[in-house]
């Protein structure tokens, strides 16, 4: 993976996978340190299942015996100053959350929020984002989205394209001229 | 800065459209499917996805609908990308990025012609 954002997308995946109904996306900004914190309302997953998860050689998949989407992301925090950590419970959902030092030279970049946002946009999901810098916050949630389009998929080519123009403003505006 | 109070004109475009839709239009609907497991998203399909989406929003085009799909276990050819045109067999192609996704869509999707050239070849 290139960029932060891409983990989002691909464990963000996994939760609508495990047939969420809500997952909220948190990126976080204090100081040194970057949180990223994708939690879901999910079928979760078995103590058993929990320790061996961060493995690569594990995953649900029956046609395949890799899963690499999960020990990426801890790589990717543990390369770049951080942690990581999964909490999961059977018919209660699943918490990932990430750490990262923002100065460390080999943390990954966060990259294009907006565009994995929208590219997370799913008729029976929700998603609910907040990315906050220092005290400067934005919120972004799907449910409110569909209320104002009226039966309108919210993953209509002409809504997707908004969203992101409205999300890129927002973002870069939060962000106050820095990279992260 | 937009909102999503914005949403209510283009609600509104989109409400009339949809109505002056016939019933035919589903039938012909050419799909575009990118796979986008990890393998897919670690090789680039997000852009790849997006250039598809962006392309059908900015161009009107009401027959293609752009969806996603897994792994479908030739990790090493990703970013993938599957044609399904009504009526005829499907197409794969494969180490698409943003710019083959632009020239499928023209070439193939809206004119037809098969993309020969980023089809499965030797390496697989």
């Amino acid at each position: 993976m290139r960029e932060l954002a891409l983990h989002i997308l691909d464990i963000a995946e996994n939760s609508v996978k495990a047939n969420a109904k809500l997952v909220t996306v948190e990126i976080l900004v204090d100081d040194n340190l970057l949180t990223i914190r994708i939690s879901d309302d999910g079928k979760g997953m078995s103590e058993e299942f929990l320790t061996r998860v961060t493995d690569p050689f594990t995953t649900t998949r029956t046609t395949r015996k890799v899963g690499m989407g999960i020990p990426l992301l801890k790589q990717a925090a543990e390369t770049g100053g951080g942690t990581f950590d999964i909490k999961s419970q059977v018919g209660v959902g699943t918490v990932v959350t990430t750490t990262f030092q923002l100065d460390d030279i080999d943390r990954m970049p966060l990259g294009d929020i907006a565009e994995t946002a929208t590219t997370l946009l799913y008729p029976n999901c929700d998603f609910k984002w907040i990315y906050k810098v220092g005290d400067r916050e934005f919120v972004f949630d799907t449910r409110e989205v569909k209320e104002e389009l009226e039966g309108i998929p919210i993953d209509s080519p002409e809504i997707i394209a908004f969203l992101k123009s409205m999300l890129k403003e927002n973002i870069e505006s939060i962000n106050g001229g820095i990279i992260i | 800065m937009k909102s999503i109070a914005d949403i209510k004109a283009i609600r509104e475009k989109m409400q009339a459209q949809i109505i002056s839709r016939d019933n035919e239009s589903e039938a012909n609907e050419i799909r575009v499917v990118v796979g986008m497991a990890t393998c897919g998203i670690a090789a680039g399909a997000r852009p790849v996805f997006n250039e598809f989406v962006d392309q059908v929003a900015n161009r009107g085009i009401k027959h293609v609908k752009v969806t996603r799909t897994g792994c479908i276990g030739m990790c090493k050819l990703e970013p993938i990308v599957e044609v399904f045109v009504p009526g005829q067999e499907k197409v794969t192609y494969v180490h698409v990025d943003a710019e083959k996704a632009k020239k499928i869509l023209d070439q193939h999707v809206l004119g037809g012609k098969i993309c020969t050239e980023y089809l499965v070849g030797d390496e697989a």
